[in-house]
């Protein structure tokens, strides 16, 4: 069975306060010379079985219309090779 | 005059914005998520709430609601819709609405009694207001920052589609402190704050949100 990867980002141009919290946590733990941190979502999308273009192209679809919206949000995809 | 009102998995005041639609003089109807028929309606509220726990992002998995398939190309057709918070949310994420809402900008859940300019008052849902009135409801969110690209913005700007704006200071980081919008024909409205909670004084901080349901009953007798 294949695995395919997104993962999301909100677009550089968007405000993550979710990001800015873990950022701030960052500074009181001690954890120093961090300049910036921005938080994602990453989906592991496990096939019934191989990943054939046809299959991708399938979670690159759902990728633009559920996992990430465009509006807010880049996403990146990738075939995570057999253990 | 029927006004439907959908519940989500979630929704947390449906409730109330059917007692709304009742005060406003309307019959309510409760619509199901799961069913597509609109059972007669003459206007839909998608009420607030956290549809799904916000899961994927807020109004995500709403959006793709047998219920909303219907809402969609009714919209499409002129059928007055107003999304109140997840309502607004779920409104921008079926692409009725342009742009997206994201957590406050300070992280913190809000609730509070909102000043707002009514800066649109030629749709279905704001026709019952004065050009510039000023009301005050309550705002009770936590991805309630209203974003959009600039050309976006300056697009709702140029035409007009700015319906509501947050006075006094921004109260969660909405580009161009922009409370609610709505499309260019003005049947569909987006809006954070919850008129639904302000059409009774014993309730609420005003009765300032009535409007919105007085509005579409006219709305729709014009129609």
């Amino acid at each position: 069975m294949a695995r395919v990867v997104v993962d999301v980002m909100l677009k550089p141009e968007i405000l993550d306060p979710q990001g800015k919290a873990v950022h701030g946590a960052f500074g009181r733990l001690g954890f120093d010379g961090v300049a910036d941190v921005r938080q994602g979502k990453r989906f592991e999308i496990t096939l019934d079985g191989e990943a054939t273009e046809e299959k991708v192209a399938e979670i690159r679809k759902a990728a633009d219309t559920l996992l990430a919206n465009p509006v807010i949000e880049d996403y990146t995809l990738h075939v995570e090779a057999d253990q | 005059m029927k006004i439907g009102v959908v519940t989500f998995p979630g929704s947390l005041d449906d409730v109330d914005a059917r007692r709304a639609a009742t005060v406003a003089g309307a019959e309510a109807v409760a619509l199901w998520h799961g069913d597509a028929d609109l059972h007669g309606v003459d206007a839909v509220v998608l009420p607030g709430g956290f549809s799904y726990g916000d899961y994927l992002r807020a109004g995500a998995i709403s959006r793709f609601a047998p219920v909303m398939e219907t809402i969609i190309k009714k919209a499409g057709e002129g059928l007055p819709v107003l999304g109140i918070c997840n309502g607004f949310q779920v409104l921008c994420e079926s692409h009725l609405l342009p742009g997206a809402l994201i957590k406050n900008h300070h992280r913190k859940f809000i609730c509070k009694d909102q000043p707002l300019r009514i800066e649109n008052n030629r749709t279905a849902w704001t026709s019952d207001y004065d050009a510039n009135h000023e009301i005050t409801i309550v705002l009770k969110n936590q991805d309630g920052s209203y974003v959009a690209d600039e050309a976006t913005l300056d697009r709702l700007e140029g035409e007009g589609l700015v319906v509501a704006r947050y006075l006094d200071e921004n109260p969660n980081g909405s580009y161009r402190d922009i409370a609610g919008i709505t499309n260019a024909r003005g049947n569909v409205v987006g809006l954070m704050p919850h008129p639904e909670h302000c059409v009774e004084t014993l309730t609420g901080p005003s009765t300032d949100g009535l409007g919105f349901f007085t509005s579409v009953l006219k709305a729709v007798v014009a129609s």
